[in-house]
């Protein structure tokens, strides 16, 4: 198994740091991880993305330029990575703030309203973990269990008491994705 | 400090290689993309528990004559920049080289030349192994290409520097300092004692006993005799690293017809192209170069005799391909493919090169 995918946002969504849970879990898990994120001179309200590699084999290059998933935050990312994805591969984005929809007939399709669910819940923190559970509903890359390790080993000790919260977030995310076009 | 699995960047496991490793000092001056270095020094506050010393310096210039002053005294001494800092410490370079202090330099570099860009380029090559400071000397360089090599690199580098009396270079660049990865730490192997410092570097200048007469640590030779006599003796030693320190890694070159020769972040890339090209049924291999000096021109050599082609990937407008051809005497077509200014290749267009200009 090996899972390449880019998470690609906003600066200040979340997008690194997802990254870093899922690439931690995968190291609880004991598969072979890498995390790379396009660093530059970023800023708040900047794009952002990371590239997030999960496998049981030893991973070749941590920069790759085509993904079996992206997980799309706002239109410029959905913009310059939809063409990015394999055929046959998984397009997730959040549709707050979208104009032109992804067009592919050749790659799975679904999206997530994360954005929206936080603000009305008011866990807008949490945002990122609610993209995560949708895209583990999907491709339940790592276990549960894993990502409750990783989510302990990537947040700071004193931030321990959000793991639930956190958690929830993930099993929303679970139940709030949609299909929009499938092979 | 005890040995355990942890995700980290490779810039952070640089840091923590150095306190884990013994190291008695940094000094250093911030720039991207390495700046994680000094960083994660600073957070793990080593002056407390190892007792290493952590100094942001004024300038590169400072940090380089920091580590020649510290370095000279036999304790084990580093510093970390990117390339215009590193150009900045070339002739601290020199000097310690010509002094033969041993030392621990790291170069993440970026897209020169000039202040250049912040994202990871490959085009430091001449400078770190055909000298970049003046004379006839040479820095050991190895190319990590793992967060785990830039870890257990940092180890190597301390043996290879007092082995022999040498400053090692490890080249890596942006991509690599900033990816995070599985990385395996190490049991903390404690500061040398005086005593042991003593014994490791009896060349230092740790205080005249009386049963032996000065140490003095120069780089200056006024009488040219002397000089050339020194030069010979420095030659010597760089002609034993060429024999016993040469490391790479050769990936499916066994059956290969073809093979990509690459370092650091470019061997990574690399490694993706051939398995894409495995997968069309192009016998295709790799050679990974972890030393850049002391150079693999034996391996490279034998292999000339038994491939069709080598495709160097770079990322730069083609350096290590010069000696890629000196090594196996232009004896097979050898091409070169890069991309610079802080563009990285893709897998795919360094295999298409790799169809369109070796094996056609």
């Amino acid at each position: 198994m090996t899972e390449e995918l880019i998470i690609a946002g906003f600066g200040g969504q979340g997008v690194l740091s997802m990254g870093k849970i899922l690439a931690y879990s995968g190291v609880m898990e004991d598969k072979e991880v890498s995390w790379m994120p396009s660093y530059g001179p970023e800023q708040r309200g900047g794009t952002s993305n990371v590239t997030v590699i999960i496998s049981d084999e030893r991973i070749c290059s941590p920069i790759i330029s085509k993904y079996d998933t992206a997980i799309v935050l706002n239109q410029q990312s959905l913009d310059k990575f939809e063409n990015t994805v394999k055929p046959g591969g998984l397009l997730i984005y959040d549709p707050n703030g979208i104009t032109h929809e992804p067009t592919r007939k050749d790659i799975n399709i679904y999206k997530i309203a994360a954005t929206e669910k936080a603000q009305e819940m008011g866990i807008s923190k949490v945002f990122n973990m609610v993209v995560l559970g949708g895209f583990l509903k999907l491709k339940p890359i790592v276990g549960s269990e894993f990502i409750h390790k990783g989510l302990e080993k990537s947040l700071p000790a004193r931030h321990h008491n959000l793991i639930p919260q956190n958690e929830e977030a993930i099993e929303i995310g679970k139940g709030l994705i949609e299909a929009v076009h499938t092979l | 400090m005890a040995k355990e699995l942890k995700l980290m960047k490779g810039n952070e496991a640089i840091a923590r290689a150095m306190i884990a490793s013994g190291t008695d000092g940094y000094f250093g001056y911030p720039i991207t993309p390495q700046s994680e270095v000094m960083e994660t020094l600073m957070a793990e506050k080593p002056w407390e528990t190892t007792g290493m010393v952590v100094l942001q310096a004024e300038s590169e210039l400072a940090s380089i004559n920091m580590v020649y002053g510290g370095a000279a005294t036999g304790k084990k001494v580093a510093t970390s920049s990117s390339s215009p800092g590193i150009s900045l410490m070339q002739e601290g370079l020199t000097y310690l080289a010509g002094a033969e202090i041993p030392c621990v330099i790291m170069n993440a570099m970026r897209g020169g030349p000039g202040l250049g860009t912040i994202q990871p380029a490959q085009s430091d090559y001449f400078q770190s192994v055909k000298g970049g400071g003046h004379g006839d000397y040479q820095l050991y360089t190895i190319a990590p290409s793992s967060v785990q090599e830039m870890y257990d690199f940092v180890f190597d580098a301390w043996d290879i520097a007092f082995k022999y009396r040498n400053p090692v270079l490890i080249l890596t660049d942006g991509a690599i300092g900033q990816c995070m990865e599985k990385c395996y730490t190490r049991d903390y192997i404690p500061r040398w004692t005086e005593e042991e410092r003593r014994q490791h570097a009896p060349w230092g200048t740790w205080g005249k006993p009386a049963t032996r007469s000065h140490n003095i640590i120069t780089s200056l030779e006024l009488e040219s005799s002397r000089q050339e006599v020194f030069n010979q003796k420095l030659q010597a030693k760089y002609r034993e690293m060429e024999e016993k320190e040469v490391r790479f890694e050769a990936l499916n070159c066994e059956d290969a017809d073809y093979i990509f020769v690459a370092y650091g972040t470019s061997a990574r890339i690399c490694m993706k192209s051939m398995e894409l090209a495995r997968a069309k049924g192009l016998k295709v291999g790799l050679l990974r170069l972890i030393t850049l000096y002391p150079f693999p021109k034996k391996q490279i050599a034998e292999l000339a005799k038994k491939v069709k082609g080598m495709l160097c990937v770079e990322m730069s407008a083609g350096q290590m391909i010069e000696d890629v051809k000196l090594a196996a005497n232009c004896s097979i077509p050898i091409e070169h493919y890069g991309r610079f200014g802080g563009i990285i290749p893709s897998p795919e267009e360094v295999l298409e090169a790799m169809e369109k200009e070796i094996i056609k």
